[in-house]
């Protein structure tokens, strides 16, 4: 009986959904909700959510319905949610990818569908390469490295040692940081790597510091940058000397305020800050903290608004039409002012162009904020021709 | 150099102080329980909540850290454990395994998924120097509690009543009952001791190993080596099998920071080659 009814149920659906199908355009939504990285998978979807609430779901005369799944930040699960989002759902854009390895696993299918791919968190290089149907608005972390290691060279570093986490964006960071360092007539003393699951930092603190540099450069996935600040406070490296340069990764601002103490001072180069002055900024982060209480916008969440924009702006140039090809095309070369700043998506290599900030940890109105003291205008991934 | 010993000491100390309870299990009671990392996960986030959350100060944390890990496992060896004693090897593991699942479910649904941290105090944060070699207070800490702990507990096997009667149960389950020896009971409380020191490792090591609801499936691996290559019944052997991989596992990641992540595993590959039984081979045929 039970099943009887549920059959019904099942053969229902397909009439229904068809009967709305002209009108509604789906966007997948996959990001990690559950597991380490849940933070972006979090701070994205509070993002999407709130564009939803400001911007009303229709746009070109298509009702937008965003369906969002979690995959744990496991790239095997990304890529079968891909699957049944693009062949059961027939989502029109696929968007979220918290993780590189994420991302990477679901090219070929997207490729293969044609379906659009709205990068909002993975930030290696190599990712808007694996096919013409991928668009990021999140960062490059070739930008970041590079930014700051501009930064050290004119403010007189001579000598760094890198430690990043071993995989992807981190390869990417400690590569983009040396070449500029390299560049600057300043010398990189070590290039540490460590696991991704590597709970504990303080043979790798030690080593770094062994070397005597004088600042050490640091790339963690968002979420392990409290761990690496309190182990080099405990190690009592920041009495030391040596200075904790970062990619903005480092001092997310989502857990900024929970590290402490420690990260005062700490001197990072990024393409967000929740405290970057804007009209467009103050505006998006009180309507973000209004809408989700005890939770500040991130780089995440702005890269998730941003892409929910993309997605929009596309949608009105091609009248409504979800073709993946017409879709991209329409995401070249558009640009906008972001709460992040100006921000434009590259016509060549559809990947994202912003501003890089370089900023220091400080104490405004009792929480921990990245203030920004210096800019370098429309940076393009450094590591694309 | 000093201060990598130093370091790998502590971490080693963590390593043998979560992993001693499995090995008390493991060896003592012949009972396979995997989720035995699900006690030590639960002290640890008995300890987040009440430094956190409700400001006890961190010291009185860690010892109701593990009173609640024992308690809880007071509750699961009287409902759940008890019935599988009997069973086989592969039942226990099975049965375990889905202990550890729906306990990472569960921290995760009540407290995020998220890696959390307890606040130490001020006076845990400082460093010494002592004849050259740098030292954290926490991690001095770290192996001040677990060398006592290793001692106490030596003794408490031993040289104590309690450790000669459940040495007894643990042999011949029958003649032990035949001779007034209340076999349950001394089974329970050494589930609860063993679940108890997890609880507390949970807490202490929470800094050290960062604390998320995977911590059981993460560290599970470690404990089982812990076990293996010390030998599963005394707490000689996972004491010294600890404090090895964890000065191994420090010094690999200093040293040889390409390959660190492999030390452990290959130290754990030459003491089983050279002595199966692990460090301390059992005294009898078990």
């Amino acid at each position: 009986m039970i099943r009887r009814s549920f059959m019904a149920a099942l053969l229902a659906v397909p009439f229904v959904a068809s009967a709305q199908a002209q009108q509604t355009v789906k966007i997948g939504l996959i990001v990690p909700m559950t597991g380490q990285s849940q933070s972006t998978g979090k701070q994205i979807d509070a993002a999407v959510r709130l564009y939803l609430q400001q911007h009303g779901d229709t746009v070109a005369g298509k009702k937008i319905e965003v369906v969002l799944r979690d995959d744990g930040g496991v790239a095997d699960t990304t890529k079968r949610v891909a699957q049944e989002l693009i062949v059961r759902d027939k989502v029109s854009v696929l968007a979220g990818f918290g993780l590189t390895p994420l991302a990477m696993a679901t090219a070929p299918l997207a490729a293969q569908a044609k379906v659009p791919m709205v990068v909002m968190a993975a930030a290696t290089s190599i990712i808007t390469a694996q096919n013409p149907f991928i668009v990021r608005t999140s960062q490059v972390l070739p930008q970041p490295a590079a930014a700051m290691a501009q930064w050290a060279v004119e403010n007189g570093i001579k000598s760094a040692v890198t430690l990043v986490t071993d995989y992807g964006p981190g390869i990417d960071a400690e590569t983009w940081f040396a070449k500029r360092m390299k560049e600057g007539g300043a010398e990189v003393l070590a290039s540490l790597r460590m696991p991704l699951a590597s709970p504990d930092f303080a043979p790798f603190l030690q080593r770094a510091a062994d070397a005597k540099p004088q600042a050490m450069f640091v790339f963690v996935p968002s979420g392990q940058g409290a761990a690496v600040a309190r182990q080099f406070a405990e190690r009592g490296l920041d009495k030391s000397g040596i200075r904790l340069i970062a990619t903005g990764d480092v001092t997310d601002d989502d857990q900024l305020n929970g590290m402490g103490d420690v990260m005062l001072g700490v001197v990072n180069a990024g393409h967000y800050s929740a405290a970057h002055d804007s009209a467009v900024n103050k505006a998006f982060v009180g309507a973000f903290k209004a809408a989700n209480p005890g939770m500040r916008p991130n780089f995440m969440a702005v890269a998730g608004y941003d892409g929910m924009h993309a997605i929009y702006q596309a949608l009105v140039k091609t009248k409504g039409d979800t073709d993946g090809a017409a879709l991209v095309e329409a995401m070249k070369g558009l640009s906008w002012e972001s709460p992040r700043g100006p921000m434009m998506i590259d016509p060549q290599t559809r990947d994202v162009v912003h501003n890089l900030y370089i900023r220091k940890v400080e104490r405004v109105d009792s929480e921990l904020y990245n203030v920004e003291f210096a800019t370098i205008p429309m940076m393009k991934d450094p590591a694309k021709p | 150099m000093l201060t990598i010993l130093f370091d790998g000491i502590a971490y080693g100390m963590i390593l043998f102080v979560l992993a001693v309870g499995l090995s008390v299990t493991l060896g003592l009671m012949n009972v396979v329980n995997l989720a035995h990392g699900a006690f030590a996960m639960a002290g640890g986030y008995v300890g987040v909540v009440l430094v956190n959350r409700l400001g006890v100060p961190y010291l009185a944390a860690l010892p109701l850290a593990a009173v609640a890990a024992a308690l809880i496992g007071v509750v699961l060896e009287r409902t759940l454990y008890v019935h599988v004693y009997g069973k086989s090897h592969l039942d226990q593991v099975l049965f375990t395994i889905g202990l550890v699942f729906m306990a990472s479910s569960a921290v995760s649904w009540a407290l995020g998924s998220q890696q959390v941290f307890i606040e130490l105090p001020g006076f845990l944060r400082q460093r010494f120097e002592v004849f050259g070699v740098s030292m954290g207070a926490y991690r001095l800490l770290v192996i001040g509690v677990c060398g006592a702990l290793a001692v106490g507990l030596q003794v408490l096997l031993s040289r104590t009543r309690f450790g000669s009667r459940l040495r007894a149960a643990v042999d011949d389950p029958v003649v032990a009952r035949g001779l007034g020896i209340e076999v349950g009971r001394i089974f329970l409380l050494t589930f609860a001791l063993g679940s108890g020191l997890a609880g507390l490792g949970g807490a202490l090591g929470a800094e050290i190993l960062g604390l998320d609801p995977n911590f059981p499936l993460k560290f599970m691996v470690y404990f089982l080596i812990v076990v293996t290559v010390g030998g599963a019944s005394s707490i000689f052997g996972p004491f010294l099998a600890a404090l090895l991989l964890g000065v191994a596992d420090v010094a690999g990641k200093y040293y040889l920071p390409a390959a660190g992540a492999f030390v452990i595993y290959s130290v754990m590959l030459v003491v089983l080659i050279l002595r199966p039984q692990g460090l301390f081979a059992p005294r009898s045929g078990r």
